[in-house]
């Protein structure tokens, strides 16, 4: 882990992956978009982030992914980070494998087929990305996520812009990446289904505040039609302000 | 502004009709294969009918020569030596002030678009100097580079870099800054990010800007020629009038014609490569 040349973020030594602590953010003189927030990620967990829209959950990845600097609170995190955003972010002008690669010194085009295979692209690696479907988009955009090896992987409303049956299959990736990778996750939506089958523990953010965390004590595969499933989503929907009779 | 217009390239003839009735589509292919042909047979019909009126005396062959003429003259110049080299000096003045205005147009555009200040500095002074008409210069870049090649190839230079300053210059400030922050994201370096995405992304606009310079210098070319030169062809078509010669006036014309139409198909050639990665040609607007 090497230190990044920010002052107010620092790589954890031991312990959690990543630490947010008392995390304020406004913009001008605006209200706080995150208020005194405070999160620990373990090592190889995965949250997903749940909030209405406006509640500040992009805002917090943004400083997690270093796009944005600390000026109140601190944020340690590992050096080696990935981000994929809701939309793939790919450069038109590179063919997918050289995005898969792009800025990796000494990567070559086996590394970016093999990373592409793995997301289940490999038969595309030649393609220019905006021939894409929005699903293969996102899986070129993860493949470029984790060729970098990434300790903790952002996941900012990946498949909002997908299909259902699409998205049904980016989750089943996206698990099956997690479990086999093992670096800790952050996964924002605002599917709360999609958060109970994959998350180990769901946030609830809320006016830059964190509402409520809800640990996720199901084994994989999760069933919807199990009842602690059925439980957990009626009081995670209910902090969210919905279905409650 | 009034809001009428009077040309616009989708109201073009060559056009193919937005709604075609529904027809045989045999007759249809057939149509489709003939289309390249019927063009070429109209334009050689014209070429005929004008050598019929020139030869039966509906045209005065002292206003404009016959076709036939043309061609004789043409070869008789190219012959003597007269054509290739006045078409020589013509193609060298134009070719060197296409490439100065390349070099500082892209090394200003570069300056002003990839930083804050050097946009301070360039930008403003070109808003300015462009909008002045470039011809109405020739007579103080006579009066300062006296009438040799200079003046010329600054005349062309000068006119012919501003379309490729704005369009690059456009480019690079439209490039997507989530493109940008992902670079940020992925720790390219800031000569990466210049490299991979910035000019990538800023290469249509350049070409862009290029195919509406190489037609300026045709334009500045010919003026600059015939105002004030000894050699070239514009000089060659000045002398021709005063001798009364239309048959060598249009093989000049012929033969811009000829170059403006090469260079037009060079640049869209060198479009296509660039563009290459776009699934389907989408028609781009430029800044002139
Ligand atoms: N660059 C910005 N400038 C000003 N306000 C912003 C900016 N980015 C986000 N905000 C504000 O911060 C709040 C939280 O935004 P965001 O983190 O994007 O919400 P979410 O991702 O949860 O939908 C919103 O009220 C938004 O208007
Ligand atoms: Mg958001």
């Amino acid at each position: 882990m090497n230190a990044i040349p920010q002052a107010s973020v620092r790589t954890p030594v031991t312990g959690p992956a990543v630490s947010v602590r008392d995390l304020t953010r406004r913009f001008g003189n605006g209200p706080a978009v995150l208020d005194r927030l405070s999160l620990d990620i373990a090592p190889g967990e995965f949250i997903a982030l749940l909030g209405r829209s406006g509640s500040g959950k992009s805002t917090l990845l943004r400083t997690l992914a270093g796009l944005d600097a600390v000026t109140q609170g601190s944020v340690m995190r590992p050096a080696e980070t990935s981000v994929v955003f809701q939309e793939s972010r790919l450069l038109p002008w590179k063919k997918v494998w050289q995005n898969v690669v792009l800025g990796q010194a000494g990567a070559t085009r086996d590394h970016a087929v093999a990373a592409l295979e793995e997301v289940g692209l490999g038969h595309r690696p030649d393609a220019w990305p905006l021939t894409l479907s929005g699903g293969e988009s996102q899986r070129a955009a993860l493949a470029r996520a984790l060729v970098r090896e990434p300790r903790f992987l952002m996941l900012d409303e990946p498949f909002a812009a997908l299909d259902a049956l699409t998205r049904l299959r980016m989750q089943d990736l996206v698990h099956g990446l997690w479990q086999r990778h093992g670096s800790a996750v952050l996964l924002v939506t605002h599917d709360v289904d999609e958060a109970l089958l994959l998350a180990n523990r769901v946030v609830v953010l809320d006016a830059g505040r964190i509402r409520m965390e809800l640990p996720v004590p199901l084994s994989y595969p999760r069933r919807h039609a199990d009842p602690r499933f059925e439980d957990l989503r009626t009081r995670l929907l209910r902090t969210l302000g919905v279905g409650d009779n | 502004m009034s809001g009428t217009v009077f040309w616009s390239p989708t109201n073009s003839l060559t056009d193919t009709p937005a709604a075609e009735p529904a027809i045989n589509p045999r007759w249809k292919v057939v149509k489709q294969r003939l289309r390249p042909l019927v063009r070429y047979v109209s334009a050689v019909l014209f070429v005929v009918l004008w050598q019929v009126a020139c030869t039966t005396g509906l045209i005065s062959t002292r206003l404009v020569a016959s076709p036939f003429q043309i061609a004789s003259t043409g070869w008789s110049l190219m012959r003597d030596g007269t054509l290739p080299a006045n078409l020589g000096i013509s193609l060298l003045r134009a070719v060197s002030g296409l490439v100065l205005a390349l070099a500082a147009g892209i090394t200003l555009a570069l300056v002003s678009g990839l930083s804050r200040m050097g946009e301070d500095i360039v930008d403003a002074p070109i808003q300015i100097l462009r909008t002045l008409p470039v011809l109405a210069l020739a007579p103080l870049f006579i009066l300062w580079f006296g009438i040799g090649e200079t003046p010329k190839v600054l005349l062309i230079a000068l006119g012919s870099m501003f379309p490729i300053y704005l369009n690059l210059h456009k480019g690079i400030r439209s490039i997507d800054p989530k493109l940008v922050e992902m670079a940020r994201t992925l720790r390219l370096t800031r000569l990466q990010t210049i490299r991979d995405v910035i000019l990538p992304g800023a290469l249509p606009d350049l070409v862009v800007g290029i195919r509406f310079s190489v037609g300026i210098s045709w334009l500045l070319l010919v003026v600059a020629e015939q105002v004030n030169a000894d050699s070239g062809i514009g000089h060659m078509m000045m002398d021709a009038q005063d001798f009364l010669r239309t048959d060598i006036i249009l093989v000049g014309l012929v033969i811009y014609g000829f170059f403006g139409l090469v260079s037009d198909q060079a640049v869209r050639f060198l479009e296509s490569r660039v563009i290459a990665w776009r699934p389907a040609r989408q028609n781009q607007g430029g800044a002139a």
